[in-house]
């Protein structure tokens, strides 16, 4: 039997707990086996209760649930299995796998979005976008002419990709993920998108005196 | 300019961007070590920068920051 790696890769010392999952899931371990099946039963453990508490906003329940839980599950064993080498120890071993079911439980529902929701993509419903805001009709009859260039920027200064994600996200209020799924690429590459389109629009908006200037440009 | 009300200052807030926001990749690096400072009532900022200004405006990643918190809690408590 081998001694317990006292330390992660980056050098930095593991507590107990994460040392023996590390050494318990090692290639070479006789007890990866038993120690795949207790990792599975954590994540499954962590998928079910997240999946239920997101489960009251969204239109899953009994059976569902619990099969987005586990699909959840076994999709985060494959990450965590195929990860295991990046743990650093910069949190506890099992803080870590939990993050993976937290990750996988929101692909599930991004996923689900589509099957539970009768909504297109591009619908652009402008009109609803004050709403979106939190502007009553007074509110947004008053700021009509800020919506109105808003709307006119997105349109005619936006890329295709900014203006169909801005519209997917901000006007027509799908979920990120959702679009994530649908577009089959990442929420980093989703949120930069609109990160960089509300800087554009800020931008717009200030030049055309609708909004004010700020220090720094924030 | 128009009056400012509540719903315009939700729209300036939306369209304010943190030049210090990394974006949701590095919070999905670094979610389990930040969830466990905030749990320990350290600053997470002083490690991580910027994360909690991505929080603020990701609700995706900021969902995925409640999850994990929440499964943290419960396995405190037993």
């Amino acid at each position: 039997m081998t001694s317990a790696p006292l330390v992660g890769p980056s050098g930095r010392a593991l507590d107990d707990d994460s040392a023996n999952w590390l050494r318990c899931l090692d290639e070479a371990s006789a007890e990866r086996d038993e120690a795949i099946a207790r990792l599975h039963e954590l994540l499954l453990r962590a998928a079910r209760r997240e999946a239920s508490r997101r489960a009251p906003r969204l239109r899953i329940t009994g059976p569902e649930l619990e099969d987005l839980a586990h699909q959840a599950a076994d999709d985060a064993l494959v990450s965590v299995l195929g990860k295991l080498h990046t743990f650093r120890g910069d949190s506890r071993f099992t803080t870590w796998v939990y993050k993976f079911a937290v990750f996988e439980v929101s692909g599930k529902i991004g996923r689900h979005f589509w099957q539970a929701c009768d909504v297109r993509l591009d619908a652009a419903q402008w009109e609803l976008l004050p709403d979106r805001f939190g502007m009553d009709p007074h509110e947004a009859a008053h700021s009509a002419g800020l919506m109105a260039e808003l709307r006119r920027t997105v349109e005619e200064e936006f890329t295709e990709h900014q203006r169909r994600v801005f519209v997917a996200i901000v006007v027509d209020g799908i979920p990120l993920d959702a679009l994530v799924h649908r577009l089959g690429t990442n929420r980093n590459a989703i949120y930069k998108t609109v990160f960089d389109a509300r800087r554009k629009l800020r931008a717009a908006l200030v030049t055309k005196g609708y909004l004010q200037d700020e220090a720094g440009g924030r | 300019m128009t009056e400012r009300t509540d719903g315009r200052a939700a729209l300036e807030r939306f369209l304010r961007t943190d030049p210090q926001d990394p974006g949701c990749e590095q919070v999905m690096e670094h979610l389990d070590a930040y969830v466990e400072l905030v749990l320990a009532g350290a600053d997470p900022e002083l490690t991580y920068p910027g994360l909690t200004a991505h929080l603020r405006t990701c609700s995706p990643c900021a969902e995925d920051f409640d999850g994990l918190l929440a499964l943290l809690r419960d396995a405190s408590a037993g």
